[in-house]
């Protein structure tokens, strides 16, 4: 029904974002791609009290992470990733060295790609999927970045927050604009 | 529906839908670069729009408007009448539609509730408002990063008062495909009717003030005859709608409408999980029971307002057989006058002794395409089981290329028997083993994510 190239143009009912795919939220309770970063919470395995707050950064973020876009990631110079990990205290963690990725960037690029498919995430961070099946991260030209923990988990806060909100038996009309989609055998 | 009904739905050619709608694909243009740089074809779109109201009590407004979009006076006070004046065409041709169908089918429609008064500006209204004029004057190609992260601290707002539920969900849903898109210079095609879309209703919706229509209560039998589900990054949505057998007068076409607030990573069947405390509503679903409903608030609009303890499980009861029987003397209500626009036609109907043939149910030669690309991942209806069905439930709706149908529920056949499918049917959990497999792999994400809340929330 979509097919028309004039479609998406014309039409109220077009699905702009692709569908998420579900995965088990235990380890990475949240990530996102925002403000030019992967972003989000990975729980501790030692203390249930306890997260880190890990981001890979992209330098220029001149891409926009859904195929509708006509930038293509090869026109572009090769961006750097910049890596960040520490607790929601602001403690760094032991695991991340210069440029190499600890294990909580590794999990969250990891569920990133499960959430969203690798090839939405790859045009977010400006590289290609790489072909030989290696994981996302080693085809990043990392190096270590400073983003500031409270930033990112302030979002993670505001989205459990959704969860807190009182369900509600009056109709929202609006949400016609979106139907649920998704359904194959 | 018979294929004559069909015929009379799709047979016809309305010049002044047509017309209409070429009108509003000019204001949607105009949108996409922008009313801070009117091009020679944005300025002869205002004049058609201009033009196609200058007969209703929107023509001065809206003159004044374009006068002032011309100078690059591009005000909220503008930026309203032109909301307006798109709303109303839409309108029209939601009206021109709907009539259609009403006498296509020979369906029974009420009278629309009288329209609620504007409401003032103030608190989260006015930074809304502020918002979609920098988009408006931007246009979409002209959003970044930056406009679109100039939204989250409204819709936080917008979600923390109940009365602005409806603004956060559109709002939220709109900013999530902005986000995705951004920066749109770059973007190939963009979804401009969809978008401006959004962005009109956004703004009318700050313009409006509550419903104070009283609803009335009401007592009867429900009997269910599908469930449309919606569903965006933050929200879901579950309408059941249903025919109300009331002791006196007909039987009335009415919708129950279950959503909850939800975060992205809830998807597929978990999402009846959030969708509230109905236990007997949500097992009527999943049993396809009818319920007696006693003392329960019923809106002009034809929304049946739930409260679960107002509701008592009662028999089994098929919706084919429902749709069958007592559907087709059902008498619908109308839409909030305010609400009138194409997206909202959703008519239940039943479509039986059909081939399906190229994406269409046809039956006696003539076409319903179906939307098989709007089947929910939380129900058990697949483009496959479209393909083999017999029969089918589903809501009639209209976009820019014609009628089509929304499958709700289907019959098929297994072994030369009849077996069914509906998308309730998961309410209280999937009754596919694959899914519920599924399901179980992917653990309890609402239980995790609210574990997550409530040890991080409240420090």
């Amino acid at each position: 029904m979509e097919s028309d190239e004039r479609a998406l143009e014309r039409f109220s009912v077009v699905r702009v974002l692709p569908v998420v795919a579900p995965r088990k939220l235990a380890k990475v309770p949240f990530v996102e791609m925002a403000d030019g970063r992967v972003q989000g919470v990975v729980s501790s395995g030692s203390d249930v009290a306890r997260v880190y707050v890990s981001s890979i950064s992209v330098s220029s973020i001149s891409v926009s992470s859904i195929s509708v876009s006509s930038s293509t990631v090869s026109s572009s110079p090769s961006p750097e990733h910049g890596l960040s990990c520490s607790t929601n205290n602001n403690r760094p963690c032991g695991g991340l060295s210069g440029g190499y990725a600890c294990k909580h960037i590794e999990a969250l690029l990891n569920e990133a790609v499960l959430q969203y498919g690798a090839e939405r995430v790859a045009r977010f961070l400006g590289v290609d999927v790489p072909g030989d099946g290696r994981a996302l991260l080693y085809t990043l030209n990392t190096t270590r970045a400073t983003t500031p923990a409270a930033v990112v988990f302030s979002r993670f806060l505001r989205h459990l927050s959704y969860l807190e909100q009182p369900a509600t038996t009056t109709p929202v009309p609006e949400l016609h604009w979106f139907p649920a989609t998704g359904a194959s055998a | 529906m018979l294929g004559i009904h069909l015929a009379e739905l799709t047979s016809a050619n309305d010049q002044g839908i047509t017309d209409a709608v070429e009108v509003v694909a000019g204001l949607d243009a105009a949108l996409v670069d922008g009313l801070g740089r009117l091009g020679p074809d944005a300025a002869e779109a205002l004049s058609a729009l201009g033009a196609a109201v200058s007969g209703s009590p929107l023509a001065g407004a809206v003159d004044s408007a374009i006068a002032a979009v011309r100078d690059g006076r591009i005000d909220l006070e503008a930026l309203a009448a032109l909301a307006a004046a798109r709303a109303a065409l839409l309108g029209a041709v939601h009206d021109a539609l709907l009539a259609r169908f009403d006498e296509a089918v020979g369906r029974e429609r009420g009278l629309p509730a009288a329209a609620p008064i504007a409401a003032a500006a103030g608190g989260a209204v006015t930074g809304c408002r502020a918002w979609l004029q920098e988009l408006a004057i931007n246009g979409w190609r002209g959003v970044d990063h930056d406009l679109v992260a100039a939204a989250d601290r409204i819709i936080e707002t917008l979600w923390s008062a109940p009365r602005s539920r409806r603004s956060a969900v559109l709002l939220d849903g709109f900013a999530a495909e902005l986000r995705a898109a951004a920066p749109i210079a770059t973007m190939d095609r963009i979804p401009a009717r969809r978008w401006a879309d959004l962005w009109t209703r956004a703004l009318l919706l700050t313009w409006r003030g509550e419903d104070t229509a009283e609803p009335e209560t009401v007592t009867g039998r429900l009997l269910v005859v599908g469930v449309d589900v919606h569903e965006h990054g933050t929200a879901v949505q579950a309408q059941a709608h249903g025919v109300l057998e009331v002791n006196a007068g007909p039987a009335r076409l009415v919708r129950v409408s279950i959503g909850a607030a939800k975060v992205d990573s809830i998807v597929g069947p978990a999402v009846w999980r959030v969708l509230g405390e109905h236990p007997r509503l949500l097992r009527a679903l999943a049993e396809r029971r009818a319920i007696t409903v006693t003392d329960m608030p019923l809106t002009a609009t034809g929304d049946l307002l739930w409260i679960d303890e107002r509701a008592e499980l009662a028999e089994e009861a098929d919706p084919f057989t429902t749709a069958r029987v007592a559907l087709p003397e059902a008498v619908a209500a109308a839409l909030a006058p305010l609400d009138r626009h194409p997206v909202h036609l959703g008519e239940p109907v039943l479509v039986e002794n059909y081939r399906f043939e190229d994406g269409a149910l046809v039956v006696d030669g003539h076409r319903l395409p179906v939307e098989l690309d709007r089947l929910p991942r939380c129900g058990p209806l697949t483009p496959e089981l479209v393909a083999v069905s017999t029969a089918c439930i589903g809501l009639v709706r209209w976009d820019s290329d014609g009628w089509r149908v929304r499958p709700l529920g289907l019959e098929y056949p297994v072994k030369k028997t009849a077996a069914y499918a509906h998308t309730g049917d998961w309410a209280l959990g999937p009754t596919d083993p694959k899914a519920a497999k599924a399901l179980a792999k992917s653990g309890d994400s609402v239980a995790v994510l609210r574990e997550r809340a409530g040890r991080l929330l409240r420090k």
